[in-house]
């Protein structure tokens, strides 16, 4: 008995321990109830009504129906797996190379972290509207140089084909945040362990391998997951890349098709925000807020899952 | 245990508190007495709220100075405006109970929509009241600013879209009055360079060349967007067919990867590298404030060019003189503060000559009503005075409100562009599939 009731405590002392914990979590608890719980539930009760905004008319599943038939969302979904997966490991590989090289350097330091970072302080909309100036075929700085050494520039943003890899251009151009979180913790690395490596007679790439990629897992994880949940969310740089590339806008009579070239630029947030604010559609919006909501979770459990694996093995 | 309840009671009141806060009535139009004899003017003192979306301050102060006249026959009614306000941000507004009273639209895509939803209130009822003959509307005019019976937007200015030419490129010849003629003198205009790279394009026929759109080229063959049921008429309305078959021809006819590379390469609509300004075209289809843009424009200020109706079908030569019109529009938000303060602005901006005829000289939009067009204080040149006629003539048309108007302009254009590029075989077959396109999202919109 005596064991007993070491093993389980006195329930007036369990319900204090868990009034005490409730209390502390309270904060947390409003919060993600105001901000994450009601509005998915929301976003659910939404998805079998017709909402124009204004008014709400049960349809049952018409929304989800709709999914099916609307082309537009597949290809929107085709481009943004296309950015995670080649945008994202394109920016972690070049942030982790810059990273790299920005440790190693002996003098100088301050002046190339600084340059390296400057792209992120520039605003989206205004990044974006450069980038497609500098690299306009006709006009654009970019295929000059390129003419310079022999090499015809492609339509950059004009041309399908070659739109996603553009952006990716952008999205390197401008992942600074990322190079300082890399520098952060490549420096994090205790330096006996490349010492130890090094006696070993393991070589560069080896020490990369089994030293410093194992020691930045953690932090590598956590980018790849934001890069990852960034680029299920990219929206600002795709619609002003398609807006200026396309050079038209919105007139009495004229409406800017979002995806500009032939919808290469696409996103799934572009066609829900245009389903949702443009088009009215808004329960037909929330369907596809909550298939972005499932790819993310889906994206991050996995991503998770071969981590830990990864930690596991090695 | 018994927390969860209460932490759940809790959530609910906070919800359900945040659900309907600010919800409290406003006052609706026509629902207070009028005050009675003249006077309006007896109207109690309020301070409006309007929202614009003209972005400039030139445009801002010409609005500004619209509004005084009215200030000064209302001196107890104070209007605050907003510029640079667009759709989306009016539709959010009134959703979160902050609505102005008064928003004015730069597009008709939101008409049906605000309409249907009440999100911009029924003018019907005051109209009657006050006695306003809409007859003084083209018809065009009154059919962007209603839907389905309810009148919720009064048209404030228009525009009219014509066709520009530049005189010193069409080498002495005449504006084209039919498709055929268009084709002709493009092909003459037109100037390649020895790697057959156009230099100078005659006419651009991409559907993606700015206002190429298919509503402003619809009118240009008299095609419908609508069956009476409601449904897409795009597939069925022969004239369709024979608009996109004339502009492949044409698109063909320039090669569609060397007009596109030219087209790419002419930049940004609005800036002053037009290529009509700098000669790279020497006919383009385009809105009356075209005119404004190359007054104000140094570069292109010299510019000899003239206006004129655009081509029309070589079957259908009673539509040349129309085109396509839409404008902007005005009306009252629902949750306005002060309705009837707010329909008497709206009155004096869409219906008082004078100020309309201030509004379009300044603006260099073409006014709504009969009696400002015919004003003798509307400056009215040769070139301007074309998109009046334009707009007054009976058959111009317009766009008609729906409630997914922009998807289905999106559709169609999208399918003009790959239809151009060549991705359609079967004309037919394609315009069907917009049809279904359309008509399976006017079905989950309720249309």
């Amino acid at each position: 008995m005596a064991s007993r009731a070491h093993a389980a405590p006195p329930s007036r002392w369990r319900r204090s321990e868990g009034l005490r914990a409730l209390v502390w979590l309270s904060p947390w608890l409003v919060g993600i109830s105001i901000f994450f719980v009601y509005p998915l539930v929301a976003t659910v009760y939404f998805s079998f009504h017709r909402y124009d905004l204004f008014t709400l008319e049960f349809i049952g599943l018409d929304n989800w129906r709709y999914l099916f038939k609307d082309d537009r969302v597949w290809t929107s979904i085709q481009n943004t797996l296309w950015l995670v997966v080649f945008m994202v490991p394109a920016q972690l590989i070049f942030a982790l190379g810059v990273a790299q090289l920005i440790t190693r350097l002996k003098s100088g330091l301050g002046l190339i972290r600084t340059i390296v970072y400057l792209p992120s302080l520039v605003p989206m909309v205004a990044g974006t509207v450069a980038f497609v100036f500098l690299m306009n075929p006709s006009t654009g700085p970019w295929n000059q140089l390129l003419a310079l050494v022999g090499i015809t520039g492609p339509d950059w943003f004009g041309n399908p084909a070659w739109s996603k890899p553009s952006l990716t251009l952008l999205a390197m151009w401008s992942c600074g945040n990322m190079i300082v979180i890399f520098m952060a913790a490549l420096l994090d690395v205790p330096k006996h362990l490349y010492e130890a490596a090094s006696i070993d007679g393991a070589n560069a790439w080896r020490q990369f391998r089994s030293v410093t990629l194992p020691m930045i897992s953690p932090v590598l994880l956590f980018s790849t997951i934001t890069a990852v949940i960034y680029a299920l969310q990219y929206f600002t740089q795709a619609m002003i890349a398609s807006r200026v590339a396309s050079g038209s806008t919105d007139s009495a009579g004229s409406v800017f098709t979002p995806g500009y070239p032939d919808q290469s630029l696409l996103t799934l947030p572009q066609w829900l925000f245009h389903a949702g604010f443009r088009d009215f559609s808004m329960g037909y919006a929330c369907v596809m807020a909550l298939l972005l909501f499932a790819a993310a979770m889906l994206f991050t459990t996995v991503l998770l899952r071969r981590f830990r694996y990864a930690e596991e093995v090695s | 245990m018994r927390f969860v309840p209460l932490a759940v009671a809790g959530l609910t009141a906070l919800v359900l508190t945040a659900c309907t806060a600010g919800k409290e009535a406003a006052p609706s139009l026509g629902a207070q007495p009028k005050p009675s004899g003249s006077a309006s003017q007896a109207l109690p003192a309020a301070t409006l709220e309007l929202w614009h979306g003209f972005a400039t301050d030139a445009e801002a102060k010409a609005f500004e100075d619209s509004i005084a006249a009215f200030s000064k026959k209302f001196p107890q009614i104070t209007v605050k405006t907003k510029k640079g306000v667009q759709d989306d941000q009016i539709t959010a507004a009134i959703r979160g109970g902050k609505a102005p009273d008064v928003a004015a639209s730069f597009t008709t895509d939101s008409v049906a929509q605000w309409c249907k939803s009440g999100a911009f209130q029924d003018l019907t009822p005051v109209i009657k009241q006050d006695g306003i003959d809409l007859s003084v509307l083209p018809e065009a005019s009154r059919t962007y600013t209603e839907f389905e019976g309810k009148r919720c937007m009064m048209p404030l200015l228009a525009d009219a879209y014509g066709m520009y030419y530049n005189r010193a490129l069409m080498k002495g010849s005449e504006p084209p009055k039919t498709l055929s003629e268009l084709t002709e003198l493009t092909k003459k205009l037109t100037v390649r360079d020895a790697n057959g790279d156009i230099k100078v394009a005659g006419f651009i026929p991409s559907a993606q060349y700015y206002e190429n759109s298919p509503s402003h080229l619809g009118p240009m063959v008299g095609a419908k967007w609508y069956n009476d049921d409601g449904t897409s008429a795009i597939g069925s309305d022969p004239a369709w067919k024979q608009l996109l078959t004339w502009q492949k021809e044409l698109v063909d006819w320039y090669g569609y990867d060397k007009l596109e590379k030219f087209r790419k390469g002419l930049g940004d609509e609005w800036g002053a590298e037009h290529p009509f300004f700098k000669g790279k075209v020497a006919m383009i289809l385009d809105g009356e404030w075209r005119n404004a843009m190359i007054a104000n424009d140094p570069k292109a200020k010299g510019l000899d060019y003239g206006t004129a109706p655009l081509p029309v079908a070589d079957d259908k030569p009673d539509l040349y003189g129309s085109g396509f019109t839409a404008g902007t529009v005005i009306g009252v938000s629902k949750g306005a503060k002060n309705p009837q303060q707010a329909w008497e602005l709206i009155k004096h901006l869409t219906t008082d000559t004078d100020s309309l005829v201030t509004l379009s000289n300044a603006l260099r939009n073409v006014p709504t009503t009969k009696a400002a067009m015919e004003s003798p204080n509307l400056a009215k040149d040769d070139n301007f005075k074309t998109f009046l006629d334009i707009f007054s003539h009976p058959k111009t048309s317009t766009l008609p409100a729906n409630v997914n108007s922009v998807f289905n302009q999106d559709a169609f254009s999208t399918f003009m562009a790959s239809w151009e590029k060549g991705q359609v075989k079967d004309l037919d077959a394609g315009l069907k599939e917009v049809d279904k396109r359309i008509d399976d999202k006017m079905k989950l919109s309720g249309g």
